[in-house]
């Protein structure tokens, strides 16, 4: 039986995505028709029991920031969605913005009426400049058919949706660093407290969550909270977006309800990864990007799902799942994923600027076969303090994948410093 | 060789893109992507500044920020080449050789006719058909040495 599920995905490759029509032929907008038929707090009602934890990478369940927004004073209140997509490996949100674009309009409206905004927000990644192109399309079409803009459904409710656009700055992916993005400013975080729910947006309150979220959203009104939450399981609602890269004969975005599959179906079962080419060995996997936890093989029986990723040192994060065969030597993907990190640092705080470099030049002795014990010991030092006094998000995960190398692999890394790697000393 | 917009022709572009903060990144996306050496000079960037309410200050430390930004003269053509660990994984490494090889510069550079410029770039999320590179704003994938030929004869033909 396949295990693979078609909700979140349903109309991809189906419709016209700029068409209001096709998108309305398949099930489109009877989530905000519904919407505006019931009061705001029924809707988040439905949102905490649908236990939706944010498809960004952080997991912070959606319902819970819907219900915290919605008790604070002020307004206007604003809707950002984030499309900045950076997490390499990561290419779900694509999927959506560029082939069902106005289930994420439709999710963005829904805040909209339960904020009583007035405008969104959506911020897309440069490097999706074509796909900005096609939002905006997509958007002018909704207005047209009376989905957007003026008294939408003769509500009497305004309610627009403004794209804007990155330059190429993966910290504009962490939410207070997206909205100063957005005012015009460069990309760094801002302190937190106040949180983005009180001092958002132009400093007003503002809800910042995903792209896959928000096109949840309309799914959970449609089918109810409860339904939806079922779809997953053990407090993880709904079903998730895979994006499987890397050494993977199918390098797909995969649908599945959260807990239904394991990591192995993910990889190996042929609607998915389809396993690894040339009849290869797994190595290792990467979840969530390059700030995600690293598993291997012994971990492969592990559910995709919170609870149980959790206890096994793993996490979703972005969704990203990328595999990497035996060819692959841990030190000289762990310096990829370093340097990745090191372009990307922002420098406003010293762990994370000067620290990723540290992280670098001793794991560039590992790689010469020159690196010691010490080396080693100061490397979990590093580690430490970039995850405890960074910043943000940035440098406070930067050695995630590192942490999950040396606590599972420690041999290999014990191994480089005697010289013995078949990739970075082969023998001839 | 400057910018040969003149003044009005810059604003002109930046009235129709929606002269505001918001859309700031895009519009010197878009003036960088016009200007013919894939940069955005300094008066570009004053005009710009002046339009929708930025400091000059402000302006350097935007551009300079963003990685899609610069501030220097490039080639007429970009080739970027992802270098993000899963295209790595995809072997990557062969398309920057390939590509070395074939212009007879390396990443970083400029070829001397000032017709391409290779660099890096993180992952754009298109590691469904990795290695890629992304030329003048478009990616292209499931590179073989003889694709990679044919982009850049179409460039040279262009
Ligand atoms: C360095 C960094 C990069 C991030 N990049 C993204 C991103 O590209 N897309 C995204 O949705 N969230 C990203 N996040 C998470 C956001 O800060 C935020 O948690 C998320 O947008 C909230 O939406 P959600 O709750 O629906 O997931 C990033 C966080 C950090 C620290
Ligand atoms: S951890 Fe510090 S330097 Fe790194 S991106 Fe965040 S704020 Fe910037
Ligand atoms: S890693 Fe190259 S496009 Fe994602």
């Amino acid at each position: 039986m396949s295990k693979a599920v078609s909700l979140l995905t349903k109309r991809v490759g189906k419709i016209n995505p700029q068409s209001v029509e096709d998108y309305v032929s398949m099930g489109g907008f009877e989530g905000l028709k519904k919407a505006l038929t019931m009061e705001p707090m029924a809707i988040i009602d439905e949102m905490l029991e649908a236990t939706l934890l944010g498809r960004g990478g952080a997991a912070y369940p959606a319902g819970k920031k819907w219900k915290q927004l919605y008790n604070i004073e002020g307004s206007p209140k604003y809707i950002v969605c984030n499309g900045d997509e950076g997490e390499p490996g990561t290419f779900k949100d694509k999927i959506l913005l560029r082939d069902d674009p106005m289930s994420v309009i439709e999710g963005m409206a829904i805040a909209g009426y339960v904020f009583g905004a007035n405008d969104g927000y959506i911020y897309i990644r440069g490097e999706y400049r074509l796909i900005q192109a096609a939002f905006k399309e997509s958007i002018e079409a909704c207005k047209k058919a009376g989905f957007l803009g003026e008294n939408i459904l003769g509500s009497g409710w305004n309610y627009d949706i403004h794209v804007v656009s990155g330059a190429g700055a993966y910290v504009c992916g962490e939410n207070s660093a997206l909205l100063n993005s957005i005012e015009a400013q460069t990309g760094r975080p801002r302190i937190k407290p106040p949180h983005l729910a009180e001092v958002g947006l132009f400093s007003k309150p503002t809800l910042v969550n995903n792209v896959e979220s928000f096109a949840d959203v309309p799914l959970i009104v449609n089918m109810g909270g409860k339904a939806f939450y079922e779809l997953g399981s053990e407090g993880d609602g709904g079903t998730k977006l895979v994006s499987i890269c890397g050494n993977v004969n199918n390098r797909v975005v995969a649908e599945v309800g959260l807990g239904h599959v394991t990591l192995r179906d993910l990889i190996y079962d042929e609607e998915f990864g389809g396993g690894i080419p040339e009849g290869k060995e797994l190595k290792f996997f990467h979840m969530g990007g390059q700030s995600g936890p690293i598993g291997f093989p012994e971990q492969l029986d592990t559910p995709y799902t919170a609870k149980a990723l959790k206890k096994e040192g793993l996490s979703i994060g972005s969704g990203a799942l990328v595999v990497l065969d035996e060819d692959m030597c841990i030190i000289d993907y762990l310096l990829k994923v370093c340097e990745f990190f090191i372009h990307e640092s922002c420098g406003k705080c010293v762990p994370c600027r000067e620290g990723n470099k540290q992280v670098h030049n001793i794991l560039t002795k590992f790689k010469n076969g020159v690196a010691t014990e010490a080396d080693l010991e100061l490397l979990q030092r590093l580690s430490r303090t970039m995850t405890t006094a960074s910043f943000c998000g940035l440098g406070q995960a930067a050695c995630t994948a590192l942490d999950c190398c040396i606590k599972h692999r420690r041999a290999e890394f014990e191994a480089h410093m005697r010289g013995e790697c078949p990739h970075c000393f082969p023998k001839e | 060789m400057l910018n040969h917009f003149s003044d009005e022709q810059i604003l002109a572009i930046v009235e129709e893109n929606g002269a505001c903060k918001e859309n700031l990144l895009y519009i010197l996306l878009k003036l960088q992507d016009l200007s013919p050496q894939n940069y955005i000079d300094e008066r570009t960037a004053n005009l710009v500044a002046e339009r929708v309410g930025l400091s000059r200050v402000q302006m350097y430390d935007i551009l300079t920020f963003y990685a899609m930004l610069k501030t220097k003269p490039r080639g007429k053509y970009i080739i970027e080449v992802c270098n993000s660990s899963p295209c790595y994984a995809s072997k990557a490494d062969r398309v920057t050789a390939i590509l070395e090889k074939e212009l007879g510069i390396k990443v970083g550079e400029t070829t001397p006719d000032g017709m391409f410029t290779v660099s890096y770039m993180p992952c754009n999320g298109y590691c469904e058909i990795g290695p890629v590179i992304r030329v003048q704003g478009r990616t292209h994938g499931n590179l073989t040495e003889e694709k990679i030929k044919e982009i850049i004869d179409g460039l040279r033909n262009a």
